[in-house]
């Protein structure tokens, strides 16, 4: 009975019951005095001062009121300038590492040594090499989403199935070809769990970026608002931040659904977003 | 000069590791007309298998030459089609971009690639499937865009391994009888490879049985019995018992190798 009531009732909406019980739960605790609004600021404050930094019409968000588009696209513009690099490299150099046993044994050593390194510990050499602006934050989230692209391509063409190979050398395929109509179609998979990995990745390094080395942005307007104690937009910062990662790996998702239709017949779930 | 020409071939496998080596193919001479439908028939490990991978180009005789069509064979190509065990086809392309595939390597453009398609479609019977992705296949349709993009490629040579050997008994009687067809309005030259004397009694119309290891022509016949096959006919059955009996004779002259082997070891 639970069972067919569990299937029968979901809808679209129900995706929305959880959060929205959580949510009330937290502003009746504000309201009931339990949440001291100096650690933790009711939900209802929270979403006014996030709607005067968007659109600015009380000047609750202080000096920042109006100016979130301004922070989130300058972000975003990190996030996407250094996801791109970094998947292009990725991409170019795992599809040779996977393919070339010289190029594996060559360069594979001295990445598995700088991968476990820490993006965050660049920051000191970063901040030298490139000053206090968007060049240091694109590096790191270059660092961030390249590793995860990189092994999960290098894993996928490592895995191709032989006997395609042979069936598209039999209809005429030279190496060149063999790469792209067969090495690179069959690694996509494994591509895309390595950049929605990498997605993830070059988010978390923005903000952190941001909080230390560049005066804009999502991650700038968090710390500088913990300087102000304004935990209200902390949260609303945190907030943004974590809605815009979900918009991107949407969007990726999006396209893997797209490109790897072929497989929706022969997964669990598909690739269907 | 024959289509195809096999000439003195032998064929060395080394084992490196255990630095042994292996006798596989032993001089063997044989040549193929065109419109032949040749079976390959022999003992498991006689060498069948490597021998239409060296006509494929995937295997290079340790001696000897293969020669089609008066040129010499040093590689995999797109003059000769095959017919993988299994259907080997690229997932992420609808079966219409399968069947063509070789001409999208020539770089070819989608519609004149579409259009080559279809008729090879039509010929293996799976007309309305052209956007279908192999996933969604049953075995059998899968194996026939397999046929479809090996004739498409070259309908005049077509080598076969074992390409029926994973299907169920129906499929299998089904597909016997559409590959006949397809022979004879192709004017194909078909090798297969089978380790099924039926199967080579009603597809071939020569079968060349091999010996066990290292392999050898033991028997060459010409099948002259009238198509559709009659496999309850008498002279059918006789044939199948002579060939039965011969392979016989290769299967316990390979065990009782074995053991001797075994026991001098």
């Amino acid at each position: 009975m639970i069972k067919l009531l569990a299937t029968r009732g979901w809808t679209a909406a129900s995706r929305f019951y959880f959060p929205a019980l959580l949510l009330c739960l937290w502003e009746s605790l504000s309201r009931l005095g339990y949440l001291p609004p100096a650690l933790l600021p009711a939900p209802s404050r929270v979403l006014l001062t996030w709607g005067d930094w968007i659109f600015g019409y009380d000047e609750s968000a202080q000096d920042i009121s109006g100016r979130w588009l301004g922070d989130a696209l300058a972000s975003c513009l990190r996030v996407f300038t250094g996801y791109s690099i970094a998947a292009l490299i990725a991409l170019i150099l795992g599809v040779a590492i996977g393919w070339w046993r010289w190029v594996e044994k060559t360069i594979e050593p001295t990445i598995q040594m700088l991968r476990p390194i820490p993006p965050v510990s660049w920051i000191p050499l970063a901040i030298i090499w490139f000053g206090i602006a968007n060049k240091p934050a694109i590096f790191l989230v270059f660092l961030g989403a390249f590793f995860p692209i990189l092994m999960n391509t290098i894993h996928g063409v490592k895995t191709v199935n032989r006997d395609l190979l042979r069936a598209a050398a039999m209809s005429g395929a030279k190496q060149s070809q063999l790469l792209r109509f067969v090495v690179l179609p069959a690694a996509m998979p494994s591509i895309f769990a390595g950049l929605r990995i990498g997605v993830g990745s070059a988010w978390m390094l923005t903000v952190t970026a941001e909080m230390v080395a560049v005066k804009s942005g999502l991650g700038y307007s968090l710390w500088d608002s913990y300087y102000f104690l304004r935990y209200d937009l902390v949260i609303a910062s945190m907030i943004s931040i974590g809605l815009l990662g979900f918009l991107t790996d949407l969007l990726v998702k999006t396209l893997m659904g797209r490109l790897l239709r072929w497989q929706h017949t022969l997964t669990v779930q598909g690739a269907r977003p | 000069m024959s289509f195809i020409e096999l000439n003195k071939i032998s064929k060395i496998f080394k084992d490196s590791q255990r630095q042994t080596e292996t006798l596989a193919l032993d001089d063997i001479s044989l040549s193929f007309e065109k419109k032949e439908f040749v079976c390959l028939l022999g003992p498991s490990g006689c060498g069948k298998s490597t021998l239409l991978n060296m006509i494929a180009g995937f295997e290079h005789p340790s001696s000897g030459n293969v020669k089609l069509d008066h040129h010499l064979i040093t590689g995999p190509g797109a003059d000769r089609g095959v017919v993988f065990q299994q259907p080997n086809l690229m997932p992420w392309l609808p079966v219409w971009d399968n069947v063509a595939f070789s001409l999208k390597l020539k770089g070819v453009n989608k519609k004149q690639r579409q259009e080559a398609a279809q008729q090879y479609i039509d010929a293996v019977n799976l007309t309305g499937f052209e956007h279908h992705f192999p996933g969604a296949l049953s075995g059998g349709m899968a194996q026939r865009v397999g046929i479809a993009r090996a004739l498409l490629q070259n309908p005049a040579v077509i080598l076969m391994d074992e390409p029926f050997a994973a299907l169920d008994a129906q499929t299998k009687l089904e597909m016997q009888e559409e590959l006949v067809t397809i022979w004879q309005k192709y004017n194909s030259t078909i090798l297969f490879v089978t380790h099924s004397v039926d199967e080579a009694l009603i597809l071939g119309s020569r079968v060349v049985i091999m010996t066990h290891r290292p392999g050898k022509i033991r028997d060459d016949l010409k099948i002259d019995l009238d198509r559709p096959r009659d496999v309850t006919s008498n002279q059918f059955n006789e044939l199948k018992r002579y060939v039965l009996e011969v392979i016989r004779e290769e299967a316990k002259l390979a065990r009782e190798e074995q053991q001797t082997q075994t026991i001098s070891h």
